[in-house]
């Protein structure tokens, strides 16, 4: 057992291919046979991901665990990156450019929603100061400009540590919500996966939520999703932190 | 040889998140803007120049095909890795504000997805 337990560890990056080909497969045959297609494949599979880390997870998921710390590499920005942008091979450029407008006005849309939903969440427990109401509805924008945002303008660790929860809250059930409320929303047309990426944002969450959907929209939400997480660190210690000390 | 297009894949990205950087720089922010949605359009513009003047072989197609491919898995292993103890033990608050973020954000993307929907085929 010590030996495989060696193979397994030294060699983490295919320890991680073969157990996510497995999910993969199990995920595939469980949508075929238990929902009649009905449920995605990979909506199955994305909620193992997320089960597993339930079980057996720390700060990093699964990847915590020394045998499986090559699904963090896997599954780490490089090749996650990597990948989003081999999807766009055969995409034409045109497709981009026409919902280019919509696509720009989603991103302040989104950025500026979650700003206003998790600062209003914040007031609403009693939260007064502008600093930890602008921190925490950074947080609702993505888990990076709550900390990015925080750090800026001086806000205490435990509210950081808030903010960090409030975006991997919103990851998480973007991953989760996206394939079942699509068809709801609209979201089968390139279009509305620019429109959906901007709004949204936060990167995991809609990389996730297109691929259970139709793996066809990631590149489209991706393009607008890119540009979210950096206007918000650009956008939260400056504009919206002024304009929340000027209300308050 | 499929190592040609996963070269070009990379420069594309690499390329991309440079560029990125640098205009996080130059606003100010330690933060990359748009570094990936720059690296798609390099692929996209690269790949038609090389399409164009008949370079574009099919095992150099295949070297980015196969990452394309690989992106559900690769997402699957991302959820894997995801802190989701770290999101549950922020209490109440930060789960509704994370919720309350998502949905009137999934409420937006339904009425400007349709909206631009109705101005297209004005029937």
């Amino acid at each position: 057992m010590n030996v495989l337990d060696g193979v397994l560890t030294k060699n983490g990056l295919l320890t991680a291919f073969a157990l996510i080909g497995v999910t993969m497969l199990v995920s595939y045959w469980a949508s075929e046979k238990l929902t009649r297609g009905r449920l995605h494949g990979s909506a199955i599979a994305i909620l193992l991901g997320l089960l597993m880390t339930v079980y057996a997870g720390g700060k990093n998921g699964v990847a915590d665990i020394p045998m499986l710390s090559g699904v963090g590499l896997m599954g780490g920005a490089m090749l996650r990156d990597f990948a989003i942008v081999a999807t766009a091979f055969g995409v034409r450029m045109e497709e981009f450019v026409k919902s280019g407008v919509i696509g720009m006005v989603s991103l302040f849309l989104g950025l500026f929603v979650s700003f206003f939903a998790g600062g209003a969440v914040a007031f609403a427990f009693g939260y007064r100061d502008p600093v930890s109401i602008t921190t925490i509805g950074a947080g609702a924008a993505t888990y990076i400009v709550g900390p990015v945002t925080g750090g800026a303008i001086g806000a205490s660790s435990d509210v950081i540590a808030l903010s960090i929860a409030a975006g991997l809250v919103k990851a998480i059930a973007v991953m989760i919500a996206t394939p079942f409320l699509a068809k709801a929303i609209g979201l089968n047309n390139p279009r509305a996966a620019m429109i959906f990426g901007g709004l949204m944002g936060t990167n995991s969450g809609v990389m996730a939520g297109l691929a259970a959907t139709d793996p066809k929209l990631v590149p489209y939400g991706a393009m607008t999703a890119t540009f979210y997480t950096g206007l918000g660190c650009l956008l939260g210690p400056s504009v919206v932190f002024i304009f929340v000390r000027s209300i308050l | 040889m499929p190592i040609y297009g996963t070269a070009l894949l990379s420069l594309c990205l690499l390329t991309g998140l440079t560029v990125g950087r640098m205009i996080g720089a130059a606003l100010g922010v330690d933060a990359d803007i748009g570094g990936v949605g720059i690296a798609m359009i390099l692929l996209i513009l690269g790949c038609d120049a090389l399409q164009r003047r008949g370079l574009m072989k099919a095992p150099t197609e295949s070297g980015i095909v196969f990452w394309g491919q690989m992106y559900v898995p690769i997402v699957v292993a991302m959820a894997a890795s995801q802190n989701v103890r770290g999101a549950l033990s922020g209490g109440v608050m930060a789960i509704l504000a994370g919720l309350s973020a998502v949905g009137i954000s999934f409420v937006l993307v339904a009425v400007l997805a349709k909206k631009g929907r109705k101005e297209e085929n004005p029937s």
